[in-house]
């Protein structure tokens, strides 16, 4: 048991120490930019969440998108909405950011899209484009 | 760095140090009560978010999920309840969900256990409620009578009411009114009411069209999509919706088909549909979850979904305590699952919950058969507040009513039974 949480403990260490530099790098960019304060997002106004956030959070974030794109991206077939598993990631975050400016039209989804930000939209890129199609 | 290569680099080192621990969960045993978009959906997203580890039993009585989403295109009379139903088999058979085909009589959050009516009892890690409402018929005078004659019905979960006001529809000669009373906000579905007045209207303008919808609402205006709503009514069904607002129904009589109100003089309707005021399912109540507005809704950690009353049961669905701007509506309920799920996930595996948990909302709305209006939003967990907000700039209404939507809608039905249940 004392070693499970040893074990535990340093493997909690070792992901604060490795996730420091994502960390440092989302917060150090827009400060380059010379801006202050640094808006980590363009959309919207939140608590920036680190791009090496646990895989099962990432899960329950694209979750949100389920209800229309499928579970975990998968389209039903004959589907009237496009599914977003297998799809490149940066393909999906340039449509997350047309939807956004109103570049590209739609019904809903640039409604949906203003409520995630650049870092939520850069994990779910990644999380669909790794699932299979 | 390169920022494709730092991302890999980044997500490969998670899944080594903060992913879950498949060894942890072994054993453990959730509960889940009630198979509507909330209970079905968590059911699922436990054993898909734990990969099978962790052992899901679901109480539902029936065999058959009958969505109340689309449940007035039955009323109206462009679908039957056939198209609304899909079985709980897929749960069982891909996901290895465990169906208990019974009813939840009574819950012990100190020993963990669920006593079902057929005597058995199922012990539980975590126990997620997620059990719908129930009409306080004693809100409106009469009503408990005339609803047990089967003469006045609320058909606000989709069954065997929502064939029997069809058929009351039906059996009502032209030159009828047909009324219905909404109670005071917060109710299930807040655009169901008002696209209810929709159906029955599109029903009368086709087959009877001498006759009238008359709505009576407690509220001070449409609760969702007003403008949508009553240009619908306006441009569509003209002579035939009339709309009034602050009329608070407090009693019906089946016998003389009488409406009284706390202000404004009675009425007389050959169908009446009095939705009576709500509140969380007895089972929720009965085991001493809602404790929020006086017995009525259940409290919530809104990051978790974990009730503040009892630990290790969570709470999802229109039976809790909504934040600001959250519906009672089934896509919510199947957006609290998932969070629900992943909390349970986490805390079973020994990780801290996702501190900043996000939900959307989508409510489709049909004007007639194909046309269809929507609201949507988007809700972020915000860990200061400790509660959620929809996300300033986003979210938002139908410019108008279209075809397009009215695709998407049936679409969006289509994905979420197949995400709650497939």
């Amino acid at each position: 048991m004392r070693t499970i949480h040893m074990l535990l403990t340093l493997l909690a260490l070792q992901t604060i120490l490795l996730a420091l530099p994502a960390l440092a790098i989302d917060s150090i960019e827009p400060q380059r930019a010379g801006s202050s304060p640094p808006p980590v997002r363009t959309g919207v106004d939140i608590e920036p969440q680190s791009l090496s956030m646990p895989p099962l959070y990432v899960q329950s974030l694209a979750a949100t998108c389920a209800n229309c794109h499928g579970t975990e991206g998968r389209a039903l077939s004959g589907a009237t909405v496009p599914g977003l598993a297998g799809r490149s990631a940066d393909e999906l975050v340039a449509q997350m950011k047309a939807f956004r400016s109103g570049e590209r039209k739609a019904t809903i989804m640039h409604q949906i899209a203003k409520g995630f930000s650049d870092t939520q939209t850069q994990l779910l890129a990644d999380y669909f484009a790794a699932q299979k199609r | 760095m390169d920022r494709r290569l730092f991302l890999q680099a980044s997500a490969a080192l998670a899944l080594g140090a903060n992913s879950i621990n498949a060894r942890a969960m072994r054993g453990a045993k959730v509960v889940v009560i009630g198979g509507g978009y909330g209970g079905a959906t968590a059911a699922k997203y436990i054993r898909l978010m734990s990969q099978q580890g962790i052992e899901v039993t679901l109480v539902e009585p029936e065999q058959w999920f009958i969505s109340c989403p689309l449940s007035n295109l039955v009323v109206g009379g462009s679908r039957t309840l056939a198209d609304l139903s899909r079985p709980y088999t897929s749960l069982t058979k891909q996901h290895g969900v465990t169906h208990a085909r019974d009813v939840a009589v009574a819950v012990d959050p100190v020993a963990r256990t669920v006593r079902l009516s057929g005597g058995s009892v199922l012990s539980y890690d975590k126990l997620v409620i997620s059990p719908g409402i129930d009409m306080n018929f004693s809100s409106i005078d009469g009503l408990s009578e005339a609803q047990q004659q089967g003469k006045i019905l609320q058909a606000w979960k989709a069954g065997p009411e929502t064939n029997a006001l069809r058929e009351q529809l039906e059996a009502m000669p032209d030159g009828g009114v047909y009324a219905l009373t909404i109670p005071e906000a917060p109710f299930r579905c807040p655009p169901g009411p008002y696209e209810r007045a929709c159906q029955v209207a599109f029903y009368f303008k086709r087959h009877k069209p001498k006759s009238k919808v008359l709505v009576f609402d407690a509220n001070q205006d449409v609760v969702s999509k007003p403008a949508l709503f009553k240009k619908a009514w306006a441009d569509r069904y003209p002579g035939i919706v009339e709309y009034h607002n602050q009329h608070k129904t407090v009693a019906v009589s089946a016998a003389d088909g009488l409406i009284k109100f706390d202000v404004h003089d009675s009425v007389k309707a050959d169908v009446i549909n009095a939705l009576p005021a709500m509140r969380a399912n007895k089972i929720a109540t009965q085991t001493g979850l809602a404790n929020m507005a006086n017995g009525r809704w259940c409290g919530v950690n809104y990051q978790t979904f974990e009730s503040t009353a009892a630990k290790d049961i969570f709470v999802i669905g229109d039976a809790i305590q909504v934040a600001q701007l959250m519906p009672k509506s089934g896509h919510m309920a199947n957006n609290h699952a998932k969070v629900a799920a992943a909390a349970i996930v986490a805390q079973l595996s020994g990780i801290e919950p996702n501190p900043q948990p996000m939900l959307t909302n989508t409510c489709y709305s049909f004007i007639d058969d194909r046309i269809v209006v929507h609201v949507a939003s988007v809700h972020e967990y915000l860990a200061t507040e400790r509660t959620f907000k929809v996300v300033q700039g986003a979210g938002g209404l139908s410019a108008e009513p279209s075809e397009l939507e009215g695709s998407y809608a049936n679409h969006w039905a289509r994905t979420i039974w197949a995400d709650m249940l497939e």
